[in-house]
């Protein structure tokens, strides 16, 4: 198998024009559009634009939309929207609820993932479902499941308040109300995060304050919780800007009492008639800039993580301190925990769904239990329709996106076009941007259409809503998956003659496909319960699952929504299951 | 075969146009030459950084060099001479390449690796299934990997994963088969016999292959021929025995197996010899320049090619002295000694019968003919 000589193939350009400074011009320019391979270059730019489109449109239109008005640059959105609501009162409100909740949240989750990393603490399994179950649970859901708990006079706690004291204490319309109902469903979201941290850390750094003579409590003071810096930064982060985008409770449990928070105000603002769109343009935009000034804050929060490299890649055996006299108690809390976050609003919906009208916990109430409210759920049409929509919606766009991130995150890891992590910021950006906000934005582009079909009205409004919205999300699993993935087995590809197109297809694709997949299951997962964007776009025979929550109780029928959560929960608790069997090597990522 | 012509990479900060950024840039290849003979197995050697994978990956086309020319066979792959730029595509580019981490598809069978490169020719030239499958099945067998072909490509032995990499390299026969530190994932045994195994192929198929290593053991193993370098430049090209026997460089000297050095001036001849005044006395070399006097030169000399044994010398004779061993290594096959011979420690390599002890009082000899001269660095 001698090698025979390869035959001259000739691949010199062609002599360019004799002067020297116009030859290298031409050249250079030859270079460039040398370069470019069509079958790599056009799906590239086609997934760049379209993604430029998505995330891009929605801002300019929300800043045209409020500055502009009657064709003129005015400021009478600002004027109107802050000077009625009282700018300070609603920043204030904002900020307490986002930095109160966060802190609860914070310190709750911080704790039980401690403990269960760390510690050798009783019913470890119940701290794992705790962790799991709130996150399956919608917002909606969940704050109506607590309204439900303690109203005046029906509530279950009331009706122990007053067995006790004689009064009904807890009123959950207010903002202490709101702060616990919003960080009891996010702890789960630092419960996870803080977990993986921990897990990363190495424990001898904790063993070495220990032997070096440090009490429990000092070595968590000086050694773990600085260490764990970075990861708390980003945990509180992750917490705060859910709580400042947060629209369930705000409006169920605020706006009754008039406690006013960005989101709620601006919801408010579109329910007047005539809608005044500047106005609510000019709350979102102000909200925006408040998140985008946490998230700065937190960045900087978490600038020296380079020197807290003790938090690898590898993952160690966690060595566990008994707790010792400590586990009796510490094991009490835990249960107590679970019951009051998960097991008492999980039960209020269960019990409700099946009596004719909601009313306080008895042992007769459960003679009138009967299927009536499930009957009536499946056999209406609205809801059976809002089921298919929901279905159509989440799958579609996880679809879409999945496909729009996989060729993106290509782009931005494997090419060296200049600028092209703008590509991934792009991306990223509407994570900042919380879920109302966007939909008011959404609104305002296809009132003025720029694309050549119908959009407002349609189903393709909630689409574009859909994935704009979880485009971040998509793009995490794609890029970590790609990442992932060694360069030298595209590059061998590369050698032995592949196109770009060739590569993509047989060697890319399929060895991203878990990383993809998981990616999908969680847009599915995160989708079906979105309400904040939904709200404002939706159209009749356009409703999704939750619109139909929000419009039974809007109506006052609790029996009804309690039927649909009992449903939509234990549906998505099925999605998880399988999804956290098929992912259990992927490993299921929360934001 | 494969000509390389002033060859220069850099790394690092954007490229700003007429602006002379050389200092803040990384010549990762500085201006390298060198050609290889069709059937040669030459090898590029040296420490992280020296540019030796930087310079296979833009033959490979996975870099692009700022300038230089690049030619295989007598096709430019690559060109900046003459005012006109060539690049040709890596995927264009017909040659075979073999990875560090040999890069196999872990989705697709042992011969869907292999047929990979056929199947993605464009389709003027892309041959039928069955043309496919003979040459598949062809490259297997001299791989010995046939009766495996069926197997998914994960469940395969290192020794077996660089065979097929291998075949999947050699399946459409190119004209020049790159390799990029082949061995160096695996552990020491494996790393011995497959060199061997590597060697037999490239020897019995005739490809003519550049190699890529840090190890220089590899190195002397497998190569026609060596470039070694360091920092973007070629310090010396030869054979093996040209590297080891007669290094250019400190550095050569150095990083090729272990040296012990003697820094003198020239200072006539004695018996045809070159005398060369060191403070250990005078030194004679075997060799035939320079010959001018007063010359600062540089002396190496291996450590198994020290004589050694204990008592001390008898005085007076050339290339003999008296030292005393500091410590001793057992190596199995050999004693490694550290002797100190005035202010100087030498390192002497006997075979594994002469141990000496320390604090004993040694003689030192060294033949004239094992003395390399090397000149000194500007």
């Amino acid at each position: 198998m001698v090698r025979p000589l390869l035959a001259s193939t000739p691949t010199e350009v062609v002599q360019p024009p004799a002067d020297d400074r116009r030859r290298a011009r031409a050249d250079r320019i030859r270079t460039i559009v040398g370069r470019l391979q069509p079958g790599k270059s056009l799906p590239l730019l086609a997934v760049v634009l379209v993604i430029g489109y998505l995330t891009l449109t929605p801002l300019l239109y929300l800043v045209q939309g409020t500055f502009l008005e009657n064709g003129r640059i005015s400021f009478g959105g600002f004027e109107r929207a802050y000077a009625t609501s009282g700018l300070l009162t609603m920043a204030r409100n904002s900020m307490v609820f986002a930095i109160g909740s966060s802190l609860v949240a914070f310190v709750a989750g911080t704790f039980l993932a401690y403990i269960t990393v760390r510690t050798n603490v009783p019913f470890r399994p119940l701290l794992v479902a705790t962790a799991m179950v709130p996150l399956i649970i919608p917002g909606l859901l969940y704050t109506i499941s607590w309204i439900m708990l303690s109203s005046q006079n029906v509530g279950l706690l009331n009706q122990i308040s007053n067995a006790i004291i004689g009064r009904p204490i807890f009123d959950i319309f207010s903002m202490p109300g709101m702060i616990w109902v919003e960080a009891t469903h996010t702890a789960p979201l630092v419960y996870l995060f803080m977990v993986a941290a921990f897990r990363s850390m190495d424990p001898s750094l904790e063993e070495s304050a220990l032997v070096c003579g440090a009490s429990r409590w000092a070595m968590l003071r000086r050694v773990t919780l600085p260490l764990a810096r970075p990861a708390i930064a980003a945990a509180m982060l992750i917490v705060f800007v859910n709580a400042l985008a947060s629209f369930e409770v705000p409006v169920l449990l605020g706006l009754p009492d008039r406690i006013y928070v960005f989101t709620s105000r601006i919801f408010f603002e579109l329910q007047q008639f005539p809608y005044d769109y500047a106005a609510a343009g000019a709350l979102s935009i102000g909200l925006v800039i408040i998140a985008i000034l946490g998230v700065w804050l937190t960045n900087r929060l978490r600038g020296e993580d380079r020197e807290f490299a003790t938090i690898t890649g590898k993952g160690f055996r966690p060595r566990t301190l008994d707790l010792g006299r400590a586990r009796i108690p510490v094991g009490l809390a835990v249960i107590a925990y679970f019951g009051i976050t998960t097991a008492l609003p999980l039960l209020v919906m269960f019990y409700t769904s099946f009596l004719p009208y909601y009313r306080r916990f008895t042992v007769d109430a459960f003679q009138d239990f009967s299927w009536t409210n499930y009957t009536t759920l499946f056999t209406n049409r609205i809801f059976t329709r809002s089921v298919v929509n929901s279905l159509v919606l989440s799958l579609g766009s996880a679809t879409i996106i999945m496909v729009l991130t996989a060729v993106a995150a290509w782009f931005v890891i494997r090419t060296r076009v200049p600028g092209r992590q703008i590509v991934d910021q792009l991306s990223f950006l509407p994570m900042i941007v919380p879920g109302l906000v966007m939909g008011v934005a959404i609104s305002f582009v296809y009132l003025r259409n720029p694309l050549p079909i119908p959009v407002y009205g349609t189903m393709a409004i909630l689409f574009i809503a859909y994935v704009t919205r979880f485009l971040p999300y998509g793009m995490r699993y794609a890029t970590s998956s790609l990442t992932q993935l060694h360069r030298e087995l595209e590059e061998s590809a590369e050698v032995s003659g592949s196109s770009w197109w060739q590569n993509f297809r047989r060697i890319v694709a399929p060895l991203m496909l878990p990383g993809l997949i998981a990616g999908w299951i969680y847009i599915v997962i995160v989708s079906i319960r979105e309400l904040s964007s939904s709200i404002l776009l939706y159209s009749p025979g356009n409703e999704v699952l939750s619109i139909v929550i929000w419009q039974f109780y809007e109506k006052g029928e609790m029996t009804a929504v309690s039927a649909l959560s009992v449903v939509l929960v234990l549906t998505l608790v099925v999605i998880v299951s399988i999804a956290y069997k098929l992912g259990a090597a992927i490993g299921l990522r929360t934001d | 075969m494969l000509v390389i012509r002033n060859l220069v990479k850099t790394f690092a900060g954007e490229r700003r146009r007429g602006a002379d950024d050389a200092g803040r840039r990384v010549r990762a290849v500085d201006d390298i030459s060198l050609e290889v003979k069709e059937g040669e197995l030459f090898t590029l050697l040296g420490p992280s950084g020296c540019g030796k994978t930087t310079t296979l990956r833009s033959v490979a086309g996975l870099e692009r060099p700022d300038s230089g020319e690049i030619r295989v066979a007598d096709r430019v792959l690559f060109s900046t001479l003459n005012g006109r730029t060539v690049n040709v595509p890596t995927n264009q580019r017909g040659l075979g390449m073999v990875f560090q981490s040999y890069a196999i598809w872990p989705h697709m069978k042992v011969f869907d690796n292999v047929a990979f490169p056929l199947q993605v020719m464009p389709r003027g030239k892309r041959p039928s299934k069955e043309a496919i499958k003979a040459k598949v099945m062809a490259v297997l067998e001299t791989m010995e990997l046939a009766h495996m072909a069926d197997r998914q490509a994960t469940k395969l032995s290192g020794g077996q994963q660089q065979r097929l990499a291998l075949a999947r390299a050699l399946v459409t026969e190119p004209p020049l088969l790159l390799l990029d530190e082949p061995l160096s994932n695996l552990d020491a045994k494996l790393r011995d016999s497959l060199r061997f195994e590597l060697k037999r192929l490239q020897r019995e198929l005739g490809i003519t292959s550049v190699y890529v290593t840090h190890d220089q053991v590899e190195a002397l193993a497998l190569s026609s021929r060596i470039a070694v370098m360091r920092d973007g430049k070629v310090q010396q090209i030869g054979t093996p025995r040209e590297i080891y026997e007669k290094p250019a460089n400190r550095f050569v000297a150095e990083f090729i197996g272990t040296s012990n050095f003697f820094s003198g001036t020239t200072a006539g001849r004695i018996d045809g010899r070159l005398a060369v005044r060191t403070e250990h006395g005078t030194i004679l070399v075997d060799a035939t320049t320079p010959n001018e006097d007063g010359k600062p030169v540089l002396l190496a000399v291996r450590p198994e090619a020290i004589d050694i044994t204990a008592g001390a010398a008898a005085g007076g004779r050339a290339n003999e002295w008296t030292g005393e061993v500091v410590t001793r290594s057992y190596l199995g096959d050999s004693v490694d000694h550290i002797v100190r011979v005035g202010s100087t420690e030498l390192r002497v390599r006997s075979r594994s019968s002469t141990s000496i002890q320390a604090h004993t009082e040694v003689t030192v000899r060294i033949d004239p003919a094992n003395l390399t001269l090397i000149p000194i660095d500007a």
